[in-house]
């Protein structure tokens, strides 16, 4: 039923993506620029911060697709995030004094072994001890604020931050070249990690492995799939992304730790993951378009040119996605086997 | 559960109470880890929950909240429903209530009309969820969270003193707060009497707590209404074939778990802040999860584990003052006690124990998102 509806939408899409680049070209080179409202919506600072507020949460949705083609339901990618996060601070501010770029690298290694162990103990979790996912994922969540809370050296400063590294030639091209090609490394490395896993995920036997333990693991038992081993390391990859993304706001968009910093940034990955139909381009379009609505509501609030008061002005992002969810979830197919223990035949793991 | 047996009731203890146990030796190992001393910490923890009448006074007063968001989580699990939106509706009862409670001088039966009209905001804010899952098949999780940051948002609004560029304030701002956003204080006829005054500050509302949570038992296990719901949490395909219409099941048990949750809003406020400020959040809805699963969803457990939650509140203060060990140090603990509850396969792999014939425990719902 699905796919007549996704013609539509994917030429809807491609219309609305072409008038938006005419749209930004016109507003940034010519006098319709001048125009406040324009400017809120297509001006380059307006697309900077989408893709800056898209990066965690296509990181995060790309954990969710990892996880749930395997099988694994995981609403503790907020909680993976924040410890991600937690971790890439300590490392950075323990080694404020060796060379700055070794030191951020520390930090990345840090939210990506961080993450790792939390998608190990979700897995952990959710195969070994059949804990419900749903609430192993809510676990994961209060134990990562409570530890991040616990340890949190609130007088410690991380110096220095990833800086904005300008490709040579492209990004020359104007408006987009300062859109899309003058970022710092983790964003690129986000983009990059969409087209790998969507290769890794359509063209590799560890890709059509992971979907058949995610669709029918009895039959993937069958041809000798070890689908719980599966399980296991697609969840940990998956935690290391979405620590990856806590490490993204640490080491690049903010610079410091703050207590809950992700502001539910996981829980709108899972949106845009189920909105983008599991697929890891999907879900980037979809990322993009909840980043947008947080662009849209800095812009708002920076332009001044709304009486709106501003608390109903940064709902938008919470409600698009509450509309989001609810207009689509019928209409995409999640894997069939989410959110069941596999046993297998002999009934030991 | 319907009938009360030594045994029976051995069986469903043996595992929270290890559970709680567990959790508290791990937190310990934490603590010695991090350099902080965890047998200063606990002591601080007692004295601050139990060493006094004042320690005695505070646990309650903890408590009360819980009671009621851990039977809202409760009643949505036995549909079969995850309401992580507790906060979200305690939010908007909180806010509802106050509105009622600043006004209407003079009105007749001004209690309960501010307490009906907090039960009426949170099952309004739990009606959403549920009318979206019935109808286009929104997953319940992903809808009540975002509803919770909508209704912070919202309550944050209601009392905005405003901004520079005219912004124009809040219809819940004090005017005599000057910038402070805040509502002014619940007038004395709204307000829950105390049962003990200054210094105890214990109200009547936890009475009421444990009142709704003895009604929610009868609710839940003798009646009809209660039957449907459990029958379509075990199994709604069955559910339906036996006639039980789920959608309205569905959605009902939404706007109950809502109200009660708005609920804990009204009391939280008419009884002990007797105003609201933004930053009054709904962390008690989130806490909510782990006392329900502690009770294992059942009413009169969710009494027991919303007392020891809100005796390790209580005393956390305490233990950071005496001890000096950070109380976040407790959301850690709670964590843990979650993690052991839900899966009693830790627990008993640890202390071996033999697995239990006939209980049900666990509750599964984690099926996906579709419909």
């Amino acid at each position: 039923m699905g796919s007549r509806f996704f013609r539509g939408t994917a030429l809807l899409a491609m219309f609305l993506a072409v008038a938006a680049v005419a749209m930004t070209l016109l507003v940034n080179t010519t006098s319709l620029g001048e125009h406040p409202w324009l400017r809120v919506f297509f001006s380059v600072s307006a697309l900077n911060f989408t893709l800056r507020a898209s990066v965690p949460l296509i990181l995060g949705a790309l954990c969710g697709i990892l996880c749930e083609r395997t099988g694994i339901v995981n609403i503790g990618i907020e909680g993976m995030m924040l410890a991600g996060a937690f971790a890439a601070f300590v490392a950075k501010t323990s080694t404020n004094d060796w060379p700055l770029l070794a030191s951020l690298l520390f930090g990345v290694g840090a939210s990506l072994a961080v993450g790792g162990a939390m998608g190990l103990l979700h897995a952990l979790f959710s195969i070994r001890y059949r804990m419900d996912q749903i609430i192993s994922g809510t676990v994961l969540i209060i134990l990562a604020a409570g530890i991040s809370a616990y340890l949190f050296d609130r007088d410690a400063v991380a110096e220095g931050k990833f800086g904005a590294i300008a490709l040579p030639g492209l990004s020359q091209i104007p408006v987009f070249g300062e859109v899309f090609f003058s970022n710092p490394p983790l964003t690129y490395l986000a983009l990059l990690l969409v087209v790998v896993v969507h290769v890794a995920l359509f063209s590799s036997r560890w890709g059509v492995r992971t979907r058949a333990c995610g669709e029918h693991p009895r039959a993937a038992d069958t041809v000798g799939i070890d689908v719980n081993r599966f399980r296991y390391v697609n969840t940990m990859l998956g935690g290391m992304l979405a620590g990856l993304a806590g490490g993204f706001l640490v080491l690049e968009a903010v610079g410091q730790f703050q207590e809950g910093m992700t502001a539910g940034r996981g829980f709108i990955s899972l949106a845009a993951m189920i909105f983008g139909n599991w697929m890891p381009f999907g879900a980037t379009a979809a990322a993009l378009l909840f980043g947008y609505t947080q662009a849209l509501q800095n812009e708002l609030l920076l332009a001044g040119i709304t009486t709106v008061p501003r608390q109903f002005v940064s709902m938008i992002p919470y409600v698009v996605t509450i509309v989001v969810v609810s207009g689509f979830v019928g209409r995409v197919r999640p894997p069939a086997a989410e959110g069941k223990v596999y046993e297998t035949e002999s009934g030991s793991e | 559960m319907h009938i009360f047996s030594l045994r029976r009731a051995g069986q469903l203890l043996v595992v929270p109470i290890l559970a709680v146990f567990s959790a508290l030796l791990v937190g310990a190992l934490l603590m010695w880890i991090f350099g902080d001393d965890p047998l200063a910490a606990y002591r601080g923890l007692w004295e601050g929950a139990f060493g006094s009448p004042r320690a005695w006074s505070t646990t309650v007063r903890k408590m009360t909240p819980l009671i009621l968001t851990g039977l809202s989580v409760s009643i949505a699990f036995k549909a079969g429903l995850f309401n992580i939106g507790a906060s979200g509706q305690f939010i908007v009862g909180t806010v509802c209530s106050v509105a009622v409670g600043v006004n209407f001088e003079g009105v007749p039966a001004h209690l309960p009309l501010a307490l009906l009209a907090g039960v009426v905001g949170g099952l309004l804010w739990g009606l959403i969820p549920g009318l979206l899952k019935v109808f286009t098949g929104a997953h319940e999780v992903i809808v009540t969270i975002m509803l919770n940051y909508v209704a912070s948002l919202f309550a944050a609004w209601t009392v905005y003193a405003g901004g520079t560029q005219g912004q124009t304030p809040g219809p819940l701002w004090d005017v005599n707060a000057g910038p402070i956003s805040r509502t002014a204080e619940v007038l004395a006829s709204a307000r829950l009497p105390w049962i003990f005054g200054e210094p105890y500050r214990v109200h009547w509302g936890v009475l009421l707590a444990i009142g709704v949570a003895l009604a929610m038992w009868w609710l839940i296990f003798k009646t009809t209404l209660g039957f449907a719901t459990r029958t379509v949490g075990a199994n709604s395909k069955a559910a339906r074939y036996a006639g039980i219409n789920v959608r309205w099941i569905t959605v009902l048990t939404l706007m109950i778990a809502g109200g009660v949750a708005g609920l804990a809003g009204a009391i939280e406020t008419l009884g002990l802040n007797h105003r609201f400020a933004p930053e009054f959040t709904g962390g008690v809805g989130f806490d909510g999860i782990t006392v329900a699963l502690l009770g294992q969803t059942n009413p009169l457990g969710v009494l027991l584990s919303a007392f020891l939650l809100g005796a390790l509140d209580a005393g956390s203060a305490r233990m950071q003052f005496d001890s000096g060990v950070a109380a976040d140090i407790i959301q850690v603990i709670q964590a843990l006690v979650l993690a052991f509850v839900a899966a009693p396969a830790i627990i008993r792999q640890i202390y071996r124990l033999r697995k239990p014939g006939d209980l049900s425990e666990s509750t599964v719902f984690s099926s996906g998102w579709g419909r």
